[in-house]
């Protein structure tokens, strides 16, 4: 009782959050956040009270309508994603005060705050919704509300076009949902969520709504090849919002397929195939995208991409514990998933926060204008540094332990009565590892070291209030980096109940992490303390040797991934502006390359067209008089009243 | 209670104390078979210590992240150090998963060296980051498939176990894919120790270097910690190659000196390597660490098959 | 029975509606329908509640009174003009109201019913008012006189609610009620504003927005 009323407080607190905002002016701001946290305090709670208690809840609203009924159910599952929801978006909007403060942008930062509550209201429903009405009104609310707060400055035309572009995928995605749901209600008899007869899975239907639900929670959580709108919805939404978007709303897709993993006694092997092949393609592919980005922004969604990618990887491991009926493979794997949803609802807000910061002290994120900004903005660039060593997946910070736990889970598989392909994932996990470190050292290394490269002007640090949520996540990171055997029992309710019987902790020893990070930093201070005694002088940059160096001749961003770009220049296609260069003296010359998105502008965009061409022969039943249309509407209505009455 | 400790130390002043040795070694060797006496074995023993006298200097484009290279690839070394198994059958700190630990540690000193090279905001420096971080993408899945591989054989995911049972599988029908297995790794040492035919730890063509590039800004003592981790990453990662050949007796009075002993001919034969061979074509690098993912892709099967 | 007199009433006035071509007769028509159609709520419940007086006395107002004076204040807004001569002549609408009468019964005959509503005349005068509705809204040109087909459209729904007035909470029908009120009072608006734009009430030269 008390912790359904901890779940609905926190529900409507944050809904309401940014409603005074709109009435009253200038104190909108503080207001919002202090709800908020106040929901966030709620939300811990309860999440703490699930996970680390073992209790759960449930909660059984009346609602006089055929088919729904208002049926929450909070398990473990949902309130360890329920947990960073709520504290990463009071944290958001504490950094969005002054990001996007009232005072530039006027009644637009009302709006946004507003529609900022509505969604993350809408996401901690959606982590207990137990009834699949429920289910989709809430993300629908959520869907709709990233759809207004990332059209927010719509007097852009790319903004316009961003938007768009995600309105009409987020819509495939809730349409998919709707015929998933409906096959599984058909199997269950009823439209509550719940464990689906044992044999459905193998079935015709069970078959389809696998593939229809996977498409819907796919398109959500932006997994290769249905990631079409994270480039542009994140390149266009203001910095927190796109912290939102990335950090929680993507989780949400993955929550619908694991409570699918939850439901399905007995999922076919090949489900864990397609989840593991998505996952080491996208996985690589987005790499290679966002190192070829030169917009910071865009660079961090495909990174986005990545890292729901990596969960992919972890959740094809589980499901094929759960198909080939190995429980231990089905903790790591769920353990790894979960580990890494929530170290990735940490570190990529932080990041873009980062993104933000610098967004906001210099006036650019294209990242070949940017330089050295680490001794302009010390304090940002130390957070953002923290943020890629997490993101990268290096000890001791909280992103190897989530990737740990998914590499043991496919090295348990590799032994006999296993599943050999989770060679796959192994390999996979690999290569975006490396190709993290490439991608975030070259962004950390192009923005923040070196030189700047164009004329910033003035450029300033971000002002406290901005950095001090950055601060708070940078030390959870670490703190769970160094302490991940803090999480254990939280990872072990969560996990099991996506339906196994084993303990993370007889699998899986946390706690030597910690052990190695400590000797590892106690090596490193020793070592630090010893060599920055030594006196030193500071000089000119020597370069072997070189006489005349300038900011100009420092590696770009596109020149430190070249190596990498070219070798996937079949998947890329970057669009190629090359000089032409005569006689002996040339003049100065200009090379520009961009990289759009492949998919979007060479998949989709032409089928849309494609599509918009084969239908325009039906314009000959737009007369242009609404008389006409008010006939065509009572014909439809007699044709069914003689079809339903023959 | 005695012999974890015994090993532990034995580890521990092993490593710190002979590590320097190797480049060393490898030195003298290359002086041979160029007909000149060439310098001293133990010539970076004086090299650390002159450099630990000395004042830096630092470039002005730099920050406090520039020290963060070395000191990164010391601790590194020395942590790593301590999970791979030397003389005795398990290594001093043990669990399961530490392979994987293992290889993601010499990730975060890469990190940082990077880091430190594109500090300096330098050309040369950023391009030396630029291939190392190229080649990396290629040399992590032939690490890790070799891990797998010999995950596979053995059923534990630690390394002591994993390298144990390989060093006894070679005269069994296992000894085909070990040898994938060890040609994989051994490209892989090649290639993160920076030696030819990958780099030319001599050259001071800049144009051909990948780590003797990252590292030309550092001075004084930074420059020490520089060689000396360079030479613990030799030491680890030789260490891991060794143990897949060396079986294991079970005495330590014979295991310790015979693992000594390896160390020495692996120094020996990587100085042979760099004799006779030249450094490839920046091209034919991507290709050779290709053909190491394919040989450990290779191991894999065969020990799939065997199963 | 006496419901019965009042549903007979409703479809002449659907008949009237359909042969008349000034605005203010149809207004006042329509007006007329929407308090006949307060009282047949009236009879309909056995008890009378405050709550079912108070409903039946907002349907009559809002229908009866409200709507059809925000019709008129948009009427004497817009300069007088003759309606333009419809699509289809006003005969020819007669008789197709007819056909539409005869349909409804025909309709009527087909749908099962609960046995207290089977000898009234509840479902042909709703289809009746539906088509009598549908008529207005293509056939006429004028803005006005389709904004009274809309009005007889949600008649003819809200007749046929009434049927299942035990079964339907009384909230329903209040929504209805509403929807009906922002939809005039849109339409009033847009009305205003076509008319505003293009000087004149004829909907046929909207043609002209196509795309």
């Amino acid at each position: 009782m008390l912790l359904s009323t901890l779940f609905f407080s926190a529900v409507f607190l944050a809904a309401f959050s940014g409603v005074p905002g709109l009435v009253l002016q200038r104190v909108g701001g503080w207001t919002a956040s202090v709800l908020l946290a106040g929901a966030a305090l709620c939300g811990l709670v309860l999440a703490g009270a699930v996970l680390y208690g073992g209790m759960t809840w449930q909660a059984d609203l009346p609602w006089r309508l055929p088919n729904a009924h208002l049926l929450f159910k909070g398990d473990a599952l949902g309130s360890f994603i329920l947990a960073p929801v709520v504290l990463v978006s009071a944290l958001l909007s504490v950094y969005g005060k002054d990001y996007w403060s009232e005072a530039e942008h006027g009644y637009a930062a009302r709006q946004l705050r507003f529609f900022f509550g509505i969604c993350v209201g809408a996401m901690v429903l959606l982590t207990a919704a137990a009834n699949a009405l429920v289910f989709l009104f809430a993300w629908e609310g959520m869907a709709m509300m990233g759809f207004f707060m990332i059209t927010i400055s719509d007097q852009d035309a790319s903004v316009r076009e961003g938007g768009w572009v995600y309105f009409v995928a987020t819509h495939l995605g809730t349409l998919c949902l709707f015929a998933g749901f409906s096959l599984l209600a058909s199997a269950t008899g009823t439209f509550d969520l719940g464990p689906l007869p044992a044999g459905f899975a193998a079935t015709a239907p069970g078959t389809a709504a696998f593939l229809l639900l996977l498409a819907g929670f796919g398109l959500k959580a932006g997994i290769g090849p249905l990631h079409v709108w994270l480039p542009g919805a994140h390149a266009s939404a203001p910095s927190h919002v796109s912290a939102l978007l990335s950090g929680l709303m993507l989780k949400m897709g993955i929550l619908g397929l694991l409570r699918l993993l939850a439901w399905t006694p007995d999922p076919p092997l090949w489900w864990a195939g397609l989840l593991t092949g998505l996952g080491a393609t996208s996985g690589i592919l987005a790499l290679a995208f966002a190192l070829a980005q030169k917009d910071l922004k865009r660079m961090l969604a495909y990174s986005s991409i990545e890292n729901v990618s990596i969960i992919f990887l972890g959740l094809g491991l589980a499901m094929a514990g759960k198909a080939r009926g190995i429980e231990a493979l089905v903790m790591l794997g769920g353990a790894g998933a979960l580990f890494h949803l929530l170290n990735h609802t940490l570190f990529k807000p932080l990041l873009f926060m980062g993104a933000g910061s610098v967004m906001h002290g210099t006036g650019t994120r294209d990242m070949e204008r940017l330089g050295g900004l680490a001794k302009a903005m010390p304090r940002t660039s130390l957070l953002f540094l923290v943020g890629s060593a997490a993101i990268c997946g290096l000890p001791p910070l909280n992103g190897f332990a989530g990737e740990w736990l998914i590499y043991l889970g496919s090295f348990r598989a590799l032994g006999p009565g296993g599943w050999l392909w989770a060679v796959v994932p192994l390999v996979a996990l690999a290569i975006i590892g490396a190709l993290a470190v490439a991608c975030f050292t070259r962004a950390y290394g192009v923005i923040f070291l070196g030189e700047p490269r164009t004329d910033l002007g003035p450029v300033h640090e971000a002002p406290d209030s901005m950095l001090r949520p950055m601060a708070v996540v940078a030390g959870l990171c670490a703190a769970i980096g160094l302490a991940p055997v803090a999480l254990q029992p939280a990872l072990d309710r969560a996990a099991s109940d996506l339906g196994t019987t084993a303990h993370l902790s007889g699998l899986a020893s946390l706690g030597y992490l910690s052990l190695v990070a400590a000797i590892g930093l106690l090596a490193a201070a020793a070592v630090w303390d010893r060599v920055r005694r030594a006196p030193s002088t500071v000089a000119g940059t020597w370069d072997c040797g070189y006489a005349a160096p300038t900011a100009r001749i420092q590696y770009t961003g596109a020149s430190f991934a070249q190596m990498l770009t070219e070798s996937f220049y079949w998947v890329l296609r970057p669009l190629e502006r090359r000089p032409r260069i005569q006689g002996l003296f040339p003049r100065s010359a200009v090379f520009r390359i961009r990289t759009p998105d492949v998919f979007l502008d060479r998949a989709v965009k032409p089928s849309v067209d494609f599509a918009a061409w084969a239908m325009s022969w039906l314009r000959i039943l737009q007369a242009g008089h609404l008389p006409i249309y008010i006939l065509y509407v009572v014909v439809t209505l007699v044709a069914l009243f003689v079809w339903t009455l023959s | 209670m005695i012999r974890p400790v015994l090993t532990f130390l034995a580890q521990v002043s092993l490593t710190l104390a002979l590590a320097p040795l190797l480049p060393g070694i490898i030195n003298k060797v290359k002086a041979l078979f160029a007909g000149r006496v060439g310098p001293p074995v133990l010539q970076l023993y004086f090299d650390l210590a002159k450099l630990m006298r000395k004042d830096s200097v630092y470039s002005r484009s730099s920050t406090g992240l520039f020290l963060a290279g070395p000191v990164a690839s010391v601790a590194v070394g020395l942590t790593a150090a301590l999970m791979v198994p030397m003389g005795g059958a398990g290594a001093p700190l043990h669990f399961t998963g530490d392979a994987i630990v293992f290889a993601y540690l010499f990730g975060v000193a890469r990190f940082f060296i990077v880091l430190a090279a594109l500090d300096t905001g330098s050309a040369f420096e950023g391009m030396g980051a630029s291939r190392e971080v190229t080649f990396a993408v290629l040399a992590e899945p032939a690490l890790f498939l070799g891990l797998a591989a010999l995950s596979m054989h053995c059923g534990a995911t630690s390394l002591g176990p994993m390298l144990a049972a390989a060093s006894k599988g070679w005269n069994t029908a296992s000894a085909g894919p070990l040898v994938l297995v060890l040609a994989a790794w051994t490209i892989v040492f090649l290639v993160e120790n920076c030696r030819i035919p990958f780099d030319d730890p001599n050259t001071h063509l800049e144009l051909t270097m990948i780590h003797e590039v990252m590292v030309l800004d550092h001075s004084g003592p930074g420059l020490g910690l520089v060689f000396y981790g360079a030479s613990l990453k030799l030491w680890v990662l030789g260490a891991l190659v060794v143990k897949l050949c060396l079986p294991m007796s079970g005495r330590w009075w014979l295991d310790w000196p015979a693992f000594v002993a390896g160390m020495a001919v692996l120094a020996m034969g990587v100085g042979v390597v760099e004799s006779v061979m030249a450094r490839l074509k920046l091209r034919r690098v991507s290709q050779a660490l290709i053909a190491a993912v394919v040989s450990g892709t290779f191991g894999f099967l065969l020990f799939l098959l065997q199963a | 029975m006496s419901i019965n007199l009042l549903l007979a009433a409703i479809m002449l006035i659907n008949f009237m509606l359909v042969a008349s071509s000034r605005v203010s007769k149809c207004i006042q028509l329509a007006a007329f329908q929407g308090g006949i159609l307060g009282l047949v709520l009236v009879l309909m419940h056995e008890r009378w509640t405050v709550l079912v007086l108070l409903m039946a006395m907002s349907t009559a107002a809002i229908k009866g009174i409200l709507i059809p004076y925000m019709l008129n204040r948009a009427q004497d807004r817009m300069k007088a003009q003759r309606e333009p001569e419809p699509y289809v002549g006003y005969t020819t609408s007669l008789v197709l109201a007819a056909v539409g009468t005869g349909l409804a019964f025909l309709l009527a005959r087909h749908l099962p019913l609960q046995a207290g509503n089977l000898g009234t005349l509840f479902v042909p005068a709703s289809i009746m008012a539906l088509f009598t509705g549908f008529l207005l809204l293509i056939t006429r040109k004028r803005a006005l006189l389709q904004v009274v087909g809309y009005l007889v459209l949600e008649n003819g729904v809200y007749l046929f609610s009434l049927l299942l007035v035990k079964e339907m909470p009384l909230l329903v029908e209040t929504g209805v009620l509403l929807d009906l009120v922002v939809g005039i009072a849109v339409m009033g608006i847009v009305i205003n504003h076509i008319q505003t734009a293009f000087d004149s009430q004829d909907t046929h030269r909207l043609a002209h927005l196509k795309d």
